[in-house]
């Protein structure tokens, strides 16, 4: 019993530092720009170029679409499948789980050649086309999660006696839709958007691939060209995956101490 | 009666109806993409069926990148997944106070997300020619990282890097596995007179075996796929089959446009099978956590 407890610390001691240093190490090294002395001039630096301004916003805009389009797609189709077609289950089931099946990069590989300029649906052809596509690439990244997030919520309600409840009340499918369902399974569709929006925040191979100014793709150059700006930029981005973890964590919280009352 | 079929089949269609706007989503964005990359593996230039591509994969360069994609995954999920299992049978059989196990699980949940080009420059920071552990082991201990053939843009680099999202994914599956071991089957082997080791290795091991074993494949495809961590650590100089895929999108490196779709194909078939050994296996985990 007593070598159990010594090997257990010895193994939190390891998985602390393996975490923690590089952690500390980025930090440090993003302290260095200026010679001889620690400072922020590296965050000052990135705050104050445009491009990180225009790539942060232009990110957080797809971001925000992606969670909206998503959870339109994903809750009635969820919600639908519960009540009225439960033997699809497994195969929507399989569809999102799709895209942790095949990588992204071979995903836009087929985007790139089906929605070229050149094409019936030509998505590439131009700016604001490719925005669209790139948005749908980010929902197809973020379906597993955002699926599973929202079933989940699904689960702890009636669906089906909600539904009938409303509808004898003389509800419309937009309202059972809205007033009903959504507000039961939120803390599904927060969880969903978190992790939607720490995923489309870092993503680098789709809209590098679709061209667009996104993120991911401004960190690499950035990674490519200078020395103090990219920790700098990894501890930014480290604080937004954890804000948004932090985030996720106090939605399931909340809602396991608050079940929904079907 | 007939009357009664047309209502059925008008309900029927409004049943699909409703799932409509998803399948054609799935059409759209997942499946043509992906049949259009497995259709053009297998046809030439002129548009006729031939296994020429699925042939031209096995030239030195790309056997050779596919083997250090192979070696990196295989490498980079084996390690994950031992030591998340450690840290993972540390908080929760270990006996630790209880903020561990739930800092620890935090913690993985961010890290396992932390992943891509910040976490390339987290590394170059860390273990990087000016990093802040090889100044340290420089300057404290007099160890030249460096001079021992260490080099961060390289297999043990980059297997070193993968490890930091690989770990907490192995904790956040694993752990749940853990906690489903009962206590009355440690108690039911203690009273039969099984020392600890009987009891791990014919007992709690073969019951984890399909999760641990399902988990590290899914941490293998999960290194497999992945491609802007290498990327922005190494530029295009090294060569694993998402770098090589990733050039091939930009400017046809392989001068066959057809090539590049039998590229995606062994990805694919590689995450594919992988993928689906660990859903299998994850359904037989699933019979000892009821």
């Amino acid at each position: 019993m007593k070598t159990q407890k010594i090997s257990a610390w010895i193994a939190v001691f390891f998985g602390a530092s393996y975490f923690i240093i590089p952690l500390i190490a980025t930090f440090e090294f993003s302290l260095r720009m200026r010679r001889g002395e620690y400072s922020f001039d590296a965050y000052r630096s990135v705050f104050s170029d445009v491009q990180f301004r225009e790539s942060f916003s232009y990110s957080i805009v797809m971001a925000i679409l992606t969670i909206v389009f998503g959870v339109l797609l994903v809750v009635p189709t969820a919600y639908w499948v519960r009540l009225r077609l439960p033997q699809m289950r497994p195969v929507v089931e399989f569809i999102t789980l799709m895209p942790l099946v095949i990588p992204a990069i071979v995903i836009v590989f087929g985007y790139l050649r089906i929605y070229n300029s050149s094409s019936y649906i030509p998505f590439t052809g131009s700016a604001r086309g490719t925005d669209l596509l790139l948005m749908f690439s980010f929902m197809t990244l973020s379906l597993p999660y955002m699926y599973r997030s929202v079933d989940t919520a699904m689960r702890t309600i009636d669906v089906g006696t909600l539904t009938e409840a409303a509808q004898s009340l003389g509800a419309s499918w937009p309202t059972i839709m809205f007033k009903c369902i959504f507000p039961n399974v939120m803390s599904g569709v927060l969880s969903g958007a978190f992790i939607t929006f720490a995923i489309v925040i870092g993503e680098f191979t789709m809209p590098s691939l679709l061209n667009r100014p996104a993120f991911g793709p401004y960190l690499q150059l950035i990674g490519a060209n200078r020395a103090y700006e990219p920790p700098a930029l990894a501890v930014i981005a480290f604080a937004i995956t954890w804000g948004c973890m932090i985030l996720l964590q106090l939605v399931s919280r909340f809602s396991k101490s608050a079940p929904a009352k079907p | 009666m007939s009357a009664n079929r047309a209502i059925d089949l008008k309900k029927t269609a409004i049943d699909w109806l409703g799932i409509t706007p998803f399948l054609l989503f799935a059409v759209m964005f997942l499946v043509a993409p992906t049949l259009y990359l497995v259709t053009g593996a297998f046809l030439n230039p002129a548009g006729e069926f031939t296994f020429e591509n699925i042939g031209g994969l096995f030239t030195d360069k790309i056997v050779a990148s596919y083997w250090i994609s192979i070696k990196i995954s295989l490498a980079s999920s084996i390690g994950g997944a031992l030591i998340g299992f450690w840290l993972a049978w540390a908080v929760v059989l270990g006996g630790l106070p209880s903020w561990i196990r739930s800092s620890l699980l935090t913690f993985s949940g961010v890290a396992s997300n932390f992943a891509g080009v910040p976490l390339a420059f987290a590394f170059l920071a860390t273990l990087g020619r000016t990093g802040l552990v090889t100044m340290i082991l420089r300057d404290w201990f007099g160890i030249n990282l460096y001079a021992t053939g260490f080099n961060l843009l390289s297999f043990i680099g980059l297997t070193i890097t993968y490890m930091y999202f690989q770990i907490p994914l192995m904790v956040l599956i694993i752990t749940p596995a853990l906690d489903g071991l009962k206590k009355e089957w440690r108690e039911a082997a203690e009273i039969l007179g099984a020392t600890n080791r009987q009891y791990w290795t014919k007992v709690a091991l073969p019951i984890l075996f399909p999760s641990i074993l399902g988990t590290t494949l899914l941490l293998f495809a999960n290194a497999f796929g992945a491609i802007a961590t290498a990327y922005s650590l190494t530029g295009s100089t090294f060569n694993i089959v998402p770098i090589q895929l990733y050039a091939q999108i930009r400017g046809d490196v392989l001068h066959n446009p057809n090539l590049g779709y039998a590229l995606a194909l062994g990805m694919i078939v590689i995450t594919g099978i992988s993928n689906l050994i660990y859903i299998w296996l994850r359904m037989r985990a699933e019979r000892w956590q009821k």
